[in-house]
């Protein structure tokens, strides 16, 4: 039994870890744009580096079909804008100061983050 | 810390504006025939030449190219063309197409789920059944171990077909370090189906009791949880029913004038300056200047405005309205993605999209929600498993997937953002645009409201309404020689007196050594007489005796009226009295205002006398008069000062810093001006009764929000706990995880639901 509450409690110190604490791979901005796919559930690339001060474009192609993927939210910058199934959709971004600025699907299921530095 | 605020402002990004605001230089043309990323330099360059262009960059994603510069779209078209490509003005965002095809990609995805969720239910039903009355779903001998395989397997083949969704999302969003609803099903049924496949391969490790299988939860909440998406998908498309009734406003084709032909166009083609003809009971397809023609036009559906208004010459008329009578020949003025109509649907859709604050803490719940919900699974497994009755691990592994399965991030996750998508459209039918989430929910907050008198309780433009002649002169000749008199002026006054002269159909002289004396009046000479027209500081100024004729002048004042006194060489000629008449209904739409509570102030420029009797008329007791146009601010501030919510409704440009300043600011349109920048709320026609539809709806929308938010908060916070077993003890209740994945399905689709509730909503309770 201790064995399996041991267990357990590793499990949610994983859970904590690999969701909460974990940092992980980031991409950067090609000439001040970069193309992001919403496909299954995720954006990807989910978590952005954009240097501060620098205008970006966010080519979002929405190849996921449920209606939760249909809408961005940048909540930080009051944007949202509607994702159309299967096509290009630019969001473009003025000069930024540092920080984190998520960016979700309206249920806050698809994530994802800018990180300005 | 950095200024979230700050930055937020600087990087405001209003994309459905930017046609509308200052930037009316900027063009956008799609591109056809451009077939590989080298012809954008040779568009962008062609375009570069064109004279007055001084920026043009091509989006080769999106086939389009925008443009700034003084320049028509005829002469960029035409450069395109001459590169060698097709070229046409960038239509709405908004146009039919797309929205049709978001509605068969909806209606596909729609399908798919449908036959998903038949396939899974088709398992999971008849396992169901035959676990409740017909047999046990336990494993205890050969036979047995070999026919729940097969379902096992027959269990699997559903997983795949019918759940991959939700296993390759949960997946993907697993190796991006981010958890979502998809994580939660595939967990909760993915852990059913492995503790079914080890009872029935390794019975040996689990208890005898334990020896039982959970195929049939596994089928039914993923045919369950397809369901409910698939439902969800039909109320959503109900709720931007609003903003599919205003794209459905657009004409599909023009007739324009074309080498002195007129030809049928897709109003796509339509350009600037084009002439356009409209017969009576069609759409006017753009908007424009009308040239030639009479009739009356249909703008109710723009503004909510049922009479007909006028159209001739010179008027303005705005696209997606109907031509009633007459024929009318038209410039256009506004094309494409400029138009009243195309900007009032982009505004509607910005507003759709954003979440007022309310929303905010559920979104920082949401975001934690799925870790957390996977920690309580796992914590509640080892609670059963510690604590728990025999067989413990049967215990541990269904608590695990019901709480698992039950708790539904999205349900609270939609709670705002579908209000607020049925509550702004259900506003814009009402001819109320409201700008943004904030917007809506300060406005269903107001406690106080602050009217300007002129152009928002009154018409706007004054009116004679006596004269009283006092020599020689009868009613015409005086106002005759008044109007002679100001002809020249663009105060508001002297132009209804100019205007009055012009329906008495009075032939006007000439008027020599004109002057307008900033607030006091004019003079001048007419017909070799020294003319004086102004108030009462004007005549005593000059000297001019009126004393028997002020009791008249302070009686007009005390009736709304505006006395002006005209004199000639000295001598008193004539009262004339000008008043700005109230709007017929803004007694009711007063009421209407405090009756829901609000404390309705009225603000005015006039003097005291008739600041007081047009409050009396309307029926406001509290009024603030002789206030200079730079400190309505400082009212509003004041009553900010008192602790009350402030609204300020204007026409939004003399009183721009007031709007700006009260916690909503409301300008009162005329149907056109739909983007009045210093606005929150834009009230399309001229009735204050707009104001109390906006404040009913914005009202409505919140309680909506405030119920769907407390039905997700309760639901969660409820249902996960009493899925990890926290009655048992007590009542020996256990949830089933196929109920928990039926209470997930509809939970989110309740919230729609009650969303969709306010489509119904009326508020014109007048």
């Amino acid at each position: 039994m201790l064995i399996i509450n041991l267990l357990g409690l590793l499990l949610i110190a994983l859970i904590v870890w690999w969701f909460w604490i974990y940092q992980g791979p980031t991409s950067q901005l090609d000439e001040g744009r970069i193309t992001i796919s919403v496909k299954n559930g995720v954006y990807e690339p989910a978590h952005i580096r954009i240097k501060a001060g620098q205008p970006a474009v966010l080519g979002f192609v929405r190849q996921d079909p449920s209606p939760c993927a249909s809408v961005v939210v940048f909540q930080d910058f009051d944007i949202s804008e509607e994702l159309p199934l299967n096509q290009a959709k630019e969001v473009r971004l003025q000069p930024m100061q540092p920080g984190h600025y998520p960016f979700t699907c309206q249920m806050q299921m698809y994530r994802g983050e800018l990180i300005v530095e | 810390m950095h200024d979230k605020n700050h930055h937020s402002e600087h990087c405001h990004h209003n994309p459905g504006n930017a046609a509308a605001g200052a930037s009316s230089t900027a063009h956008e043309l799609l591109i056809e025939g451009a077939g590989c990323a080298s012809c954008v330099g040779k568009i962008e360059s062609a375009l570069k030449q064109v004279p007055g262009v001084t920026e043009a960059s091509m989006n080769f994603a999106q086939r389009s190219v925008s443009v700034n510069g003084e320049v028509s779209d005829k002469a960029l078209i035409a450069a395109v063309e001459a590169a060698g490509y097709d070229a046409k003005v960038a239509q709405a965002e908004s146009s039919e197409d797309l929205l049709n095809e978001k509605e068969q990609a909806d209606q596909a995805y729609y399908k798919r789920l449908m036959r998903e969720m038949a396939i899974a239910l088709g398992l999971g039903v008849p396992l169901m059944i035959y676990g409740l009355f017909i047999g046990e779903m336990t494993v205890s001998t050969t036979a047995e171990r070999i026919a729940w395989l097969l379902v096992g397997v027959a269990t699997l083949a559903v997983m795949l077909f019918s759940g991959r969704h939700f296993y390759v999302g949960a997946w993907k969003s697993f190796i991006n370090h981010s958890a979502n609803m998809d994580t939660l099903i595939a967990l909760g049924t993915g852990t059913a189906w492995l503790y079914s496949m080890v009872v029935v391969f390794f019975p040996g490790v689990v208890p005898e009791m334990a020896r039982h299988v959970y195929f049939e939860a596994t089928a039914m909440i993923i045919g369950l949880i397809d369901l409910g998406l698939a439902l969800e998908i039909r109320a959503r498309g109900r709720t931007s029913e609003a903003i599919k009734r205003l794209i459905g406003l657009q004409a599909k084709t023009a007739r324009v004038l074309r080498d002195g032909q007129e030809v049928d166009i897709p109003i796509a083609e339509v350009l600037q300056d084009d002439q356009v003809r409209v017969r009576p009971g069609e759409k006017i397809p753009v908007d424009g200047t009308v040239l030639e023609g009479h009739s009356s036009v249909d703008e109710s559906m723009l503004t909510g405005e049922p009479m007909p208004v006028e159209k001739s010459a010179d008027a303005e008329v705005v696209g997606g309205t109907i031509n009633k009578s007459g024929t009318l020949l038209f410039k256009a003025t506004r094309v494409g993605k400029d138009t009243a109509l195309a900007r009032i649907i982009s505004m509607v859709k910005q507003a759709q999209n954003s979440k007022p604050p309310i929303g905010r803490l559920a979104d920082v719940i949401a975001g934690y929600f799925v870790p957390t919900v996977m920690i309580i699974a796992v914590l509640s497994a080892l609670a059963w498993l510690n604590f728990g009755p025999a067989p413990a691990v049967a215990f541990a592994i269904v608590s695990a997937t019901t709480v698992l399965i039950i708790a539904c991030p999205c349900a609270l996750g939609l709670a705002t953002p579908m209000s607020v998508m049925v509550g702004v459209g259900k506003a814009a039918e009402a001819g109320v645009l409201i700008r943004n989430g904030q917007a809506l929910q300060t406005a269903s907050k107001i406690t106080a409201m602050i009217l300007d008198k002129t152009g928002t309780i009154t018409e706007g433009t004054p009116k004679v309404t006596e004269i009283v002649p006092l020599a020689v002169e009868d009613e015409a000749g005086v106002l005759r020689l008044a109007a002679t008199l100001e002809q020249g002026s663009e105060h508001p006054l002297a132009q209804s007196i100019v205007e009055s002269a012009k329906e008495r159909e009075l032939s006007l002289g000439s008027v020599e050594g004109f002057n307008a004396i900033a607030g006091h009046g004019v003079e001048g000479r007419v017909e070799s007489r020294t003319l004086l027209f102004g108030n009462e500081k004007l005549m005593r100024e000059r000297q001019v005796d009126i004393d028997q004729h002020l009791e008249q002048a302070q009686t007009l004042a005390a009736q709304a009226q505006t006395p002006m006194y005209l004199a000639a060489d000295g001598k008193l000629l004539a009262l004339i009295a000008v008043a700005d008449p109230i709007k017929a209904d803004s007694v009711a739409a007063i009421q209407r205002l405090q009756h829901n509570g609000i404390r309705v102030v009225m603000l005015t420029g006039d003097n005291r006398a008739t600041a007081k009797a047009v409050a009396d008329q309307v029926g406001i007791g509290e009024f603030f008069a002789e206030v200079l146009p730079e400190d309505k601010s400082a009212k509003v501030a004041e009553l900010q000062q008192q602790g009350e919510v402030v609204g300020m409704t204007g026409d939004g440009i003399n009183d721009a810093p007031a709007l700006a300043l009260a916690d909503v600011g409301f300008a009162i349109g005329t149907g056109t001006d739909v983007a009045i920048e210093s606005a929150d709320v834009t009230l399309m026609r001229g009735s204050l009764h707009g104001l109390a539809d906006a404040i009913a709806v914005s009202r409505a929308t919140l309680r909506n929000i405030r119920q769907n938010l407390f039905g997700a908060f309760i639901y969660n916070a409820a249902g996960v706990p009493v899925a990890a077993g926290l009655l048992y003890p007590f009542m020996g209740v256990l949830l089933s995880p196929v109920i928990a994945g039926a209470a997930m399905a509809f939970s989110s689709l309740t919230v729609v639901t009650n969303a969709n509730r306010l489509r119904l909503f009326k508020p014109q309770d007048h």
